[in-house]
Order: C-alpha cells, then sequence, then structure tokens
C-alpha cells in the first residue's frame, strides 16, 4: 500500500488519486487537511482555460511560467503541468469548487508575471474552497474502506535501509553514493509516526508520497504559511542522502505586514485589480507610484521577485520615506464586494484599517520555498520508492514561482506522483499492506529520552537559527554577509541538542551554500556582488546532498524540451 | 545595483508604521486550566506574559510562554511546556479553538486588550482533552463521513449556487459552535452546526427531492436542531449559520430551494 505523507492540496490529490484507481492507500498528517496550510492560499489557480476571448492556449501559461522560473525549472515537467491545467481547473468545478463564473463560464483574474487572464479563483478564498471540495470527495473514498486516513499522526522518521542496488537503476535521478558501498543504495522502507492524541509510535512501510509542505520553521515568524509546516522530515530525509534542490530560491512577496507571531499576506490579487504601490517622497513633492514609472507594461503587476526588489530598493532611497503602502482607494465597490470581500474583512482586522479608505502599509515576507527535495518530471526524489510533491518537493517553479501556479502544481504533482507510484505496487500490493498492519504491533518500542531527541525543538535555538538565515538569505545577497552567516551557523549547528535542531542547522546550511555558490543573479536570488545573469554557469539546477558528514553543494543540467 | 545599501535585511525591520505603536505593556495573567494527560486531574496554573504590542493574541501570549527557557508559573515553579494546537495563527484553520474568559474562541483571533483580566482559557469542553488546551475533535469528521457528506454526482455550478457554496466552504472546523450548542454532545445523533454548514454545500449541488443525503440531514441535523440560534453569533468564521439553515431545511425537509433571501 502507498504511503502518503501530509494532507494539503498535494497529499489530498495523491489519496484521490490512487483511489480512483481503486487502490489502496494511508494518508497520514499531523493535523486534519482543513487546518492545513493550502486553506490559506487566496489569489487563485492558473490555467490557460481561455475563457475571457484573450486567445490564451496552454503553450502561452508554459512560456510564461518557464520565464517566471527564469529557466530553471524542467520545461517537460511544466509541460505537463500547463497542458494538465484547464482540465484540473474543471475537475475542481464539477466537484463543486465555488470559482467565480461570467454567465456560465468561469471567470479569471489577471495575476503578476502574465500577460493574459488565467487565474481561476473563489472570492480570495480559493484555496479553502479547493480543500474542501477535495476533502468531501476524499472522504467518500474514506467510507468506501479506499483511503485509510490518520489525522494525527506527527511523522518523526524516515527509515530506510542499504540494500543492494539492482533493480533500482532505473530510478531516474542520479544517486551519487560514493560513500556507501558499492553496489549498495539506500532505500525507503517507511516511516515511524507518533499518534499526538494517544502518545502511541506507530510504523507505515511501503512506498512514500512526501507531501508535507515548506519549511517555514528556518524562518520562524517571518512566513505567510503555517506553522505546521516545520520542513523537519524534508530535513530527516536530507540527513538520509534524499538531494534537494534550489534551495537558495525563496520567494518574497510583496506585500505582506508583521501581525502577531506570522506575516498576513495581503493576495496579489488587491494588485490583480487594481491596487497600486506607491511611497512617499521625503521633501512632501507627493506619492510616487514607483512601479508603473519603471514598468509601463505589467506596472503592479510584474513578478514578485521584482516587485519586492524595487520595494527593497525604494525604501532604501535617500529621496523617499522608509514605508511602501499598497493603494486600494481607488477599487470599484463592486469589486470589494464581489471579489475581494474577505481580503478586505482580513485586513481589517488584524492590521485595523479600511483598505478602501486608506492605503495600507506593506513589506515584503517569505512566502514560498521554490527550493526542496529534487524530483523528476514523475516526482521520483534520489531515494527509491521515494516520491514528493507539493510545495517540499521542487519542480515546476525554477528561480520564481508565479502566482497562482502552486496550488496548480500541488495538485497535478500529486496525482503525478501517485500514478508513477502505483506501477512500483503491481506484484507486491497486498504483501505490503499485510506487513503495514502487521508491523503497528511495534508500537511504544522507544524511550521517553529517545522521543523527546526526536520531537523537540528550543525556541532559543529557532529563533537564533531563523536570525542567521534571515541575514543571509535576504532580498539582496552577497558573498561577505553569505559567509559570515555560515559562520554563525556553524557555531549555532555545533550547539545543537536535538535530531530536529541539527538538522535543520544541516539544510540551513545547504540554503547559505547553495546561495553562496550561485554567483550571479536569477529569479528570487539577487546577488550585489553579482548582479547579472550567467546562463553560461548557471541555467543549471543547485544540487545539495549531505554525504560523509558534509553538506556539499553542486549544479546539474536541466533536461531538454522533448 | 549601486544604490543596494549594507543591510539586506528587509524583512526583519518592523516599520513603526506597520505594527502600530509598542508602548511597554504590563504584563497579563494567564489562567489556565490544565491536565498532563486525558486520565489527569485537571488543575489551574497561572503565568505572567508581558505583551510585545497593543495588538498581541492569546496565540502570542502561549507561544511567549512556551519560549521561556526553564518555564515558571506566576508563583515561580517550574512548569512544564503548555500543550495547545495551532496551524495558520491568523484564524483560517480551527487549530487554536478554546475557552477563553468563558466563550469558545480562537487563540489568534482573541486580542488580549480586549479580554478581561486574568485571562482564563480552559479546553473546549464537548471533546475529550489530550493533554492542557488540545482537545481531540475527530468525532467532527467522523460524523461528517457517518453521515455521507459528500457530492453524489458532478456539481453543475452556477452563479446563483455558488454563493451559498462558497459561504458553506467557509467552515474551518473549529467546533465553537457545538460548545456552546444545548443539544449536541459527542456521542448523540445530532451533528451539530459543525456538520449542518458543509452539508449545505452538497444540498445546494444536489439534485433536489427525496435522496439518502437529505434523509441523513433529517435525522442528524434538522430533528435535533432546537432552533434556539444559542449558536448564531458564535462562529468565528462568522458564517451566515442562520441562512444556511433555513436554505439547507428547506432543501433536504422540504425538498425545495429556498428563496433568496
Ligand atoms: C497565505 C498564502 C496564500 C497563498 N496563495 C496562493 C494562491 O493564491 N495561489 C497559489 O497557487 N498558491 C498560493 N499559496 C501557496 C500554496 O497554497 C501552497 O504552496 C500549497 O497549498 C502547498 O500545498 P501542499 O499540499 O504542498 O502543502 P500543505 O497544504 O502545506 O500541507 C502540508 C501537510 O503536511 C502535513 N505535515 C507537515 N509536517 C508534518 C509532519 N511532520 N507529520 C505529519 N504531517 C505533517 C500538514 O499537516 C499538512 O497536512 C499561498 C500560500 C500562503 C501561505
Ligand atoms: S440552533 Fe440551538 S440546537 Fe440548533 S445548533 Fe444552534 S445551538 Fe444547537
Ligand atoms: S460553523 Fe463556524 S463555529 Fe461551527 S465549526 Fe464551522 S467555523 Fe466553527
Ligand atoms: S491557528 Fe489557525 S485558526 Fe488559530
Amino acid at each position: 500500500m502507498i504511503t502518503i505523507a501530509g494532507a494539503g492540496l498535494a497529499g489530498l490529490s495523491a489519496a484521490l488519486t490512487c483511489a480512483e484507481h481503486g487502490a489502496e492507500c494511508v494518508l497520514l498528517s499531523v493535523q486534519p487537511s482543513e487546518r492545513a496550510q493550502s486553506v490559506l492560499a487566496e489569489g487563485g489557480m492558473n490555467a490557460a482555460l481561455n475563457t475571457m476571448g484573450e486567445d490564451d492556449a496552454p503553450c502561452f501559461h508554459y512560456e510564461d511560467t518557464m520565464k517566471g522560473g527564469v529557466f530553471l525549472a524542467d520545461p517537460n515537467a511544466v509541460k505537463g503541468l500547463t497542458d494538465a491545467a484547464p482540465d484540473i481547473i474543471r475537475r475542481l468545478w464539477s466537484l463543486g469548487v465555488p470559482f467565480q463564473m461570467k454567465g456560465d463560464d468561469l471567470l479569471l483574474r489577471p495575476f503578476g508575471g502574465q500577460k493574459k487572464r488565467r487565474t481561476a479563483y473563489a472570492f480570495s478564498s480559493t484555496g479553502k474552497a479547493v480543500m474542501n471540495a477535495l476533502i468531501d470527495e476524499v472522504r467518500k473514498y474514506e467510507a468506501a474502506g479506499l483511503i485509510h486516513r490518520y489525522s494525527s499522526m506527527e511523522i518523526l522518521e524516515p527509515l530506510t535501509e542499504e540494500q543492494d542496488a539492482s533493480g533500482t537503476e532505473a530510478w531516474s535521478i542520479p544517486y551519487t553514493a560514493e560513500n556507501h558501498n558499492p553496489g549498495k543504495r539506500r532505500i525507503l522502507k517507511g516511516l515511524l509516526a507518533r499518534d499526538t492524541r494517544s502518545g502511541e509510535l506507530v510504523r507505515f512501510t511501503g512506498p512514500l508520497i512526501l507531501c508535507t509542505g515548506g519549511m517555514n520553521a528556518l524562518f520562524s515568524g517571518m512566513t505567510t504559511g503555517s506553522a505546521s509546516n516545520t520542513g523537519d522530515l524534508t530535513a530527516a530525509f536530507f540527513e538520509q542522502g534524499v538531494q534537494l534542490g534550489n534551495l537558495e530560491m525563496l520567494q518574497y512577496h510583496p506585500t505582506t505586514a508583521a501581525i502577531c507571531g506570522k506575516r498576513l499576506l495581503v493576495s496579489e490579487a488587491a494588485r490583480g485589480e487594481g491596487g497600486r504601490l506607491f511611497i512617499k517622497k521625503k521633501d512632501g513633492s507627493g506619492d510616487w507610484y514607483f512601479m508603473e514609472e519603471k514598468y509601463p507594461e505589467l506596472k503592479n503587476l510584474m513578478p514578485r521577485d521584482v516587485v519586492s526588489r524595487e520595494m527593497f530598493l525604494a525604501v532604501h532611497d535617500p529621496a523617499c520615506e522608509d514605508q511602501v503602502y499598497l493603494d486600494m482607494r481607488g477599487l470599484k465597490k463592486e469589486t470589494w464586494e464581489g471579489k475581494l470581500k474577505d481580503l478586505r474583512e482580513e485586513v481589517i482586522h488584524y492590521l485595523k484599517l479600511d483598505p478602501a479608505e486608506d492605503p495600507v502599509p506593506v513589506s515584503p515576507g517569505i512566502h514560498f520555498f521554490m527550493g526542496g527535495i529534487l524530483v523528476d518530471e514523475h516526482h521520483r526524489s534520489s531515494m527509491p520508492f521515494l516520491w514528493a510533491a507539493g510545495e517540499c518537493a521542487c519542480q515546476y517553479h525554477g528561480a520564481n514561482r508565479l502566482g497562482g501556479n502552486s496550488m496548480l502544481a500541488a495538485v497535478y504533482g500529486g496525482h503525478i506522483a501517485c500514478e508513477d507510484a502505483l506501477k512500483y505496487l503491481d506484484d507486491e500490493a497486498s504483501d505490503a499492506r499485510e506487513k503495514q498492519i502487521s508491523e503497528q504491533d511495534g508500537k511504544n518500542s522507544f524511550s521517553p529520552n529517545e522521543l523527546h531527541a526526536w520531537t523537540r525543538v528550543r525556541p532559543v535555538f529557532e529563533k537564533k537559527l531563523t536570525e542567521i538565515l534571515a541575514e543571509g538569505l535576504g532580498i539582496y545577497r552577497d558573498e561577505n554577509t553569505l559567509m559570515h552567516a555560515l559562520e554563525r551557523l556553524e557555531k549555532l549547528g555545533s550547539a545543537a541538542e536535538t535530531h530536529p535542531e541539527r538538522r535543520r542547522a544541516m539544510v540551513g546550511r545547504a540554503m547559505l551554500l547553495s546561495a553562496l555558490e550561485r554567483k550571479e543573479s536569477r529569479g528570487a536570488h539577487s546577488r550585489t556582488d553579482f548582479p547579472e545573469r550567467n546562463d553560461d554557469i548557471y541555467c543549471r539546477t543547485t544540487v545539495s546532498e549531505y554525504k560523509e558528514g558534509r553538506v556539499e553543494v553542486c549544479f546539474r543540467d536541466i533536461p531538454a524540451l522533448r | 545595483m549601486g544604490r543596494v545599501p549594507k543591510s539586506t535585511i528587509l524583512n526583519r525591520r518592523k516599520s513603526r508604521r506597520e505594527t502600530g505603536p509598542s508602548e511597554k505593556a504590563e504584563p497579563v495573567r494567564i489562567d489556565i486550566l490544565r491536565r498532563k494527560s486525558t486520565d489527569d486531574a485537571p488543575y489551574w496554573q497561572s503565568f505572567l506574559y508581558t505583551p510585545e504590542s497593543s495588538s498581541d493574541t492569546v496565540a502570542m501570549a502561549l507561544t511567549g510562554i512556551n519560549s521561556q527557557e526553564n518555564l515558571r508559573d506566576v508563583d515561580g515553579n517550574p512548569a512544564e511546556e503548555i500543550r495547545w494546537e495551532k496551524s495558520c495563527l491568523q484564524k483560517k484553520c480551527g487549530a487554536c479553538a478554546m475557552v477563553i474568559c468563558g466563550r469558545p474562541m480562537l487563540a489568534c483571533d482573541a486580542f488580549l486588550s480586549e479580554l478581561k483580566q486574568p485571562v482564563r482559557l480552559e479546553p473546549l469542553r464537548k471533546f475529550p482533552v489530550v493533554a492542557d488546551l488540545m482537545v481531540d475533535r475527530s468525532v467532527m469528521f467522523r460524523n461528517l463521513k457517518d453521515m455521507s457528506a459528500w457530492l453524489q454526482q458532478n456539481a453543475e455550478p452556477s452563479e446563483k449556487k455558488n454563493l451559498p457554496a462558497h459561504e458553506a466552504s467557509r467552515c474551518i472546523q473549529c467546533g465553537c459552535c457545538l460548545e456552546v450548542c444545548p443539544n449536541f454532545m459527542p456521542d448523540s445523533s445530532f451533528f451539530g452546526m459543525a456538520a449542518m454548514v458543509p452539508s449545505a454545500r452538497i444540498l445546494t449541488f444536489s439534485k433536489t427531492g427525496k435522496g439518502e443525503f437529505q434523509e441523513e440531514y433529517r435525522r442528524h441535523i434538522y430533528e435535533g436542531c432546537g432552533k434556539s440560534l444559542a449558536c448564531r453569533n458564535i462562529c468565528p468564521a462568522g458564517i451566515d449559520i442562520e441562512g444556511l439553515l433555513v436554505r439547507s431545511n428547506a432543501a433536504a425537509v422540504w425538498h425545495r430551494r429556498a428563496a433568496k433571501k
């Protein structure tokens, strides 16, 4: 039986695919799906549905996605994604997602980095609406006994084994296993989890699709995402030799604001519907709408990396004040009521001002991890029998994700991963399932001390790590700050007391090293000491690997479009 | 690129205007009804928390208290980390529901400045306590499964149907409405508004007339609800429960579409 870890959009989509094939799966998450970060998604989901009379087609969606990601994404994977997108949206629509409509067809909104309107949405709660429809559909298969659901399982450890490598040569991601015995390869065997309600330890065996989301705990309190997505599993797999890709590619969303314990996103839809960014001039000469002046074509809807950098430059411009505002005063009443009702309510609630009347002070905040577990177009990781999909995976978004592409990628990726994983079940299906049930008897065979060593991260450690990574991985980077951050991290890492602490420091190191080694500026990665893009050397994937006790970073060619 | 200043850590800079004035606040006393595990006896323990800004929430306070090295209570006794559930921190996931000063609320939506002091925190009372403020709400999800809450056939969406469907899909399964409902108990056949709201989406996209789901709805929602509407102003998502209830009853029990309110 396939095990799916994480029950956000990617996990639900994988489980649904599995059930629709009549196969059984286990769906694990630490909280029910209603609590997954996917419910926060606001602005919408992209597909070249061409309902707006703009002659849109998947090939244009493909071009925008590749260009937005500055050609760092796998073109074959992106082609698959953009070709499948219209059917995915129509399928979700038929599952009762209340996407906004125009007559009998779907209404699409403009979104950053795209010249045509192709973002389907449900007010500014698209993620919640899509999740709800998928949750209900998955429930149907739970009741039918095909999806075995555990929604209070905190996954602690991957279970892997070094095995004879024969039979895994065809596994497409190359595995650089010099540190292992020749002919041997580390293979995934299963997972160890703890039921947060009963405290019991449970093992799950069989092929695994990891859908556990981004690495928010590395930037604690600084991201727009969910505190439940720590990235600890990604880190645990990294320690076991699983390769991570493009870790330096962090998306700073231009319009966020600090609220209690996190950053509140003001959706890109605000700009899609006419919101404008400005900064005040110190000499009192008025408000400067810098995006409109500098980018007359896409204006406020330039890709996120560009907008974030421009905001950074504006607040550091000696002629300007130090706060950028999002001006939504010009939006029509119908737009507020019909399209941005919930966005307005949220801003009033948490920021105590009405965006229809006052400009909203905003600044860039970490919003998305383009990097993660390196996967091929079938979503296979470098470790046999481990797949990854959704935000924990590195696929589709290259150096910068377009708004509206990650919900799509999570749904599509979960589906593709499951399709591929099912191929590996053919002969072993019943076998794996028996094992799973009988191995659950191995519960509680770990002492409380061992358990503590797995789960605990001291808040002081988390805070320090965040500080260090924020220093090195700001909107602009350079060798000096990166080297300084690496030095500080070295010290912090040696003071790590638990497994997750040690592993977070390891992934943090890989992020800093990735940013250091990529001596160019591309997408979300801007080096002041290397301001130009350098395709000759760096139009390649950054690969991080942990071997022989060291974090190593190299670059790997991107496949050509077939 | 020449103008890029030395400090490249923009996002760490909290602008004054963005966070509001942060005059040094007085410490707030937080009383918590604690319990080590399901089988242990409950006890009260108090902590002091000094807000970082005037807009601090209960969620912020709990995080702050838990981040103290060698946590101590108000009397200086060593205390264990307080267990509670969170995820989104922006009232969109329902994880952090608890009873705050006697009222079921979301911790990330309860501003300290608006609460009576000392701030009293208790776990939701309708569900088994796992530890401290963390409860086991699995019955809510089981109920939805028991009443077969899923679409029987493909939806045929329209602008008109989308509005109630959207309203229904806003339910965050927090359980606050169940807390105040006199008729809901975890083992009762009445499933409460937490099941009615998601059902409203199903009914909106179902054919009118008698059907299995309509029957489930009748048994688990319509028949058990006293319609006192004690639950009306509790929902932290601000869902129009009354409107959806009228609509769903009309569709499931009277087999007709409700007139648009
Ligand atoms: C505020 C906000 C707005 C957004 N808006 C948009 C948008 O408009 N359009 C768009 O395309 N994208 C948007 N995104 C991005 C998009 O929502 C996410 O990238 C996407 O939903 C990720 O889905 P996922 O399935 O990978 O992960 P998630 O939904 O994050 O799910 C992760 C799952 O893993 C589980 N999990 C994590 N760790 C463990 C563990 N150790 N043990 C067990 N379970 C674990 C969690 O419980 C959860 O079920 C937005 C993101 C944010 C934060
Ligand atoms: S109306 Fe009364 S009985 Fe019905 S759900 Fe609300 S509180 Fe419960
Ligand atoms: S109806 Fe409202 S109060 Fe009840 S579970 Fe849903 S969101 Fe919570
Ligand atoms: S943490 Fe999500 S509602 Fe409070």
